[in-house]
């Protein structure tokens, strides 16, 4: 088990992908050790569902190779296939079956003895709490339900590698909570996982690794922890009171660092990097308050995967999809 | 992959449309109601309009039935295979280690089962409104056995349209275009020498005439009949043809 750990269980190399005269993929590099989650994180249309369908046989790249569980998915893919679970985007439910038909039927077309079929199909809709459901056609299922049958389906032949393209997109924040949980739960238990999604705060709770995409590329990439370090420490955060001026707010915090103060007009909130606390925040109250501001928070805040997105990409991360409704 | 892989995966997608056909029984309508429908119009509004010389109108307007039923049934495999292609379900498939042709042998298997249903409702239906088959078991079954040989070879056909086009309501267009006129200008209904001469010279050579001619023949307890070669080539060659086309228009669709 200890050289295992360090062996790569997906890897990427130059991948290529364009339809007509778009460029879905220029170029991109990947690599996942065992056991470890691997983030994917981009816009819309960045290219993320197009690097899963190449890495799981879906779809042929036009430059580059890919390897899975060792095994050349190009030269070699119904080897590869044997070795690995897809769900999310890519994968899907027949609708007009039940949740412990679409189980029973991937199993077997994994080729799987029919009675490990019907019980490893059990274990995971009791594990998955589908086992009320299990046997009503799946088109009955809410949002929630069927993104877990899906990866229960993923799941059947307990593969070495799991592909996730936006698992949890369109699902409502208990749901979504509860598909992270079972992410983390596979991933300790050994699962190499490559994760594609819009959700900066899905990738930094559960992604041992972020790879940045944007247009085809991979513009960044290190542990949510390195990524925030690239922009810099702490800022001082101050929400302003509605009817206050944003502008004179910002001019007293501009005393505080060579850098401009940064404005969000929508949020209400103006922000600075800032060095050492110390008294730091009172100063601030009292200026503004001496100044005639009324302010409804302050406080410091570190920077989040939206900021990192936001300074690597120039755009902010695609967040329309966010409050979808459980399509229940 | 092993032929005993893609026979069971085969089944497995079988099994899968059959499923469907359980849980939506509309998708049996084209082969239980609509000939019930057609046997009744026929028999009953032109019967006794149309004369066709040495038997009943009903004896002969049941080959033409069949064969008219059998080719909207197996037409129809183009319609449920670009109903799947639209959604996802065959990326879950491409992406397991299963034998990718088993998708359309399965779905063509089945809908070889549903002309074989048609068949039955129709000779049921066929004897309650007088329909009187001669000749033997041996006649029959050889008539059944081209009806379905011609069924599944269009069933192919139908592989090849399904795998071209987007959308699954294109092809409601084409099927109207193409295969209504030619389940009609046949001898399905009228004997063709009543058709002007321009159109029985088309009428006399198509090949669901001679499936129609050589199957009316051995229900009426002949030995099929001077186009029954003709009619077995039809079948055997569109299966010859069709087979490999539809098998790579199928992959080439799926594989981008």
């Amino acid at each position: 088990m200890t050289n295992a750990t360090n062996r790569p269980m997906i890897v990427a190399e130059g991948l290529e992908k364009h339809f007509g005269s778009t460029h879905a993929l220029r170029g991109i590099d990947l690599s996942v050790p065992e056991g470890t989650i691997l983030g994917l994180l981009g816009p819309n249309g960045a290219g993320k569902t197009t690097a899963v369908r190449i890495l799981t046989t879906l779809t042929r790249p036009d430059g580059g190779r890919a390897e899975v569980a060792g095994i050349d998915v190009l030269k070699h893919p119904a080897e590869a296939r044997r070795r690995i679970g897809v769900a999310g985007q890519t994968a899907s439910l027949d609708e007009l079956l039940t949740g412990r038909e679409n189980l029973g039927m991937v199993g077997r077309l994994y080729h799987q003895p029919g009675n490990q079929v019907s019980k490893r199909a059990n274990e995971l809709l009791e594990r998955f709490e589908l086992s009320d459901a299990a046997d009503r056609v799946t088109k009955t299922y809410s949002g929630g339900m069927r993104r877990r049958l899906d990866l229960a389906a993923a799941l059947m032949a307990t593969p070495p590698v799991l592909f996730l393209d936006e698992p949890t997109t369109g699902l409502d924040p208990r749901s979504r909570l509860s598909m992270w949980e079972l992410i983390g739960q596979l991933a300790s238990g050994g699962t190499t996982v490559l994760m594609t999604t819009q959700y900066l705060e899905e990738a930094d709770r559960l992604a041992d690794d972020i790879v940045v995409v944007d247009h085809g590329l991979v513009i960044a990439q290190g542990t949510a922890t390195q990524l925030k370090q690239r922009l810099g420490g702490e800022r001082l955060e101050i929400t302003v009171a509605a009817g206050q001026s944003m502008e004179r707010t910002a001019s007293v915090l501009a005393a505080l660092s060579e850098e401009p103060p940064r404005t969000d007009e929508t949020a209400r909130t103006v922000s600075v990097p800032v060095a050492s606390h110390g008294g730091l925040l009172t100063r601030v109250i009292r200026q503004l308050d001496a100044a005639g501001i009324e302010v409804d928070d302050a406080g410091f805040r570190t920077p989040t995967l939206d900021d990192v997105f936001l300074n690597l990409t120039g755009h902010p991360a695609e967040d329309a999809s966010a409050d979808a409704e459980d399509a229940a | 992959m092993s032929l005993r892989w893609w026979l069971a995966d085969s089944l497995e997608m079988m099994r899968r449309n059959l499923l469907h056909i359980r849980r939506t029984p509309e998708l049996l309508l084209d082969v239980t109601v609509t000939p019930i429908m057609f046997v009744l119009l026929f028999r009953y509004v032109f019967g006794g309009a149309i004369n066709v010389g040495d038997t009943t109108y009903v004896n002969y307007l049941m080959a033409g039935i069949f064969v008219q039923t059998i080719v909207f049934a197996s037409i129809y495999t183009s319609v449920l295979l670009a109903n799947d292609l639209v959604k996802g379900m065959i990326d879950r498939f491409r992406s397991l280690p299963m034998a990718q042709s088993a998708v359309i042998t399965g779905r063509t298997f089945t809908d070889l089962l549903r002309g074989a249903l048609a068949v039955a409702i129709m000779w049921g239906m066929g004897l309650l409104v007088g329909f009187r088959p001669q000749g033997g078991i041996g006649n029959w079954a050889a008539a059944i056995g081209l009806l379905l040989l011609f069924g599944f070879a269009l069933s192919w056909v139908g592989v090849a349209l399904g795998a071209l086009v987007r959308t699954p309501e294109a092809i409601n267009g084409i099927i109207f275009v193409a295969v209504f006129p030619l389940t009609f200008a046949s001898s399905a209904f009228v004997q063709t020498d009543s058709m002007p001469s321009w159109l029985q010279v088309f009428a006399e050579r198509q090949p669901i005439t001679l499936v129609i001619n050589a199957v009316r023949d051995l229900v009426l307890g002949g030995s099929g009949g001077p186009d029954a070669p003709a009619a077995i080539a039809w079948a055997a060659g569109l299966l010859i043809v069709f087979f490999p086309i539809g098998l790579f228009l199928y992959r080439r669709r799926t594989t981008q």
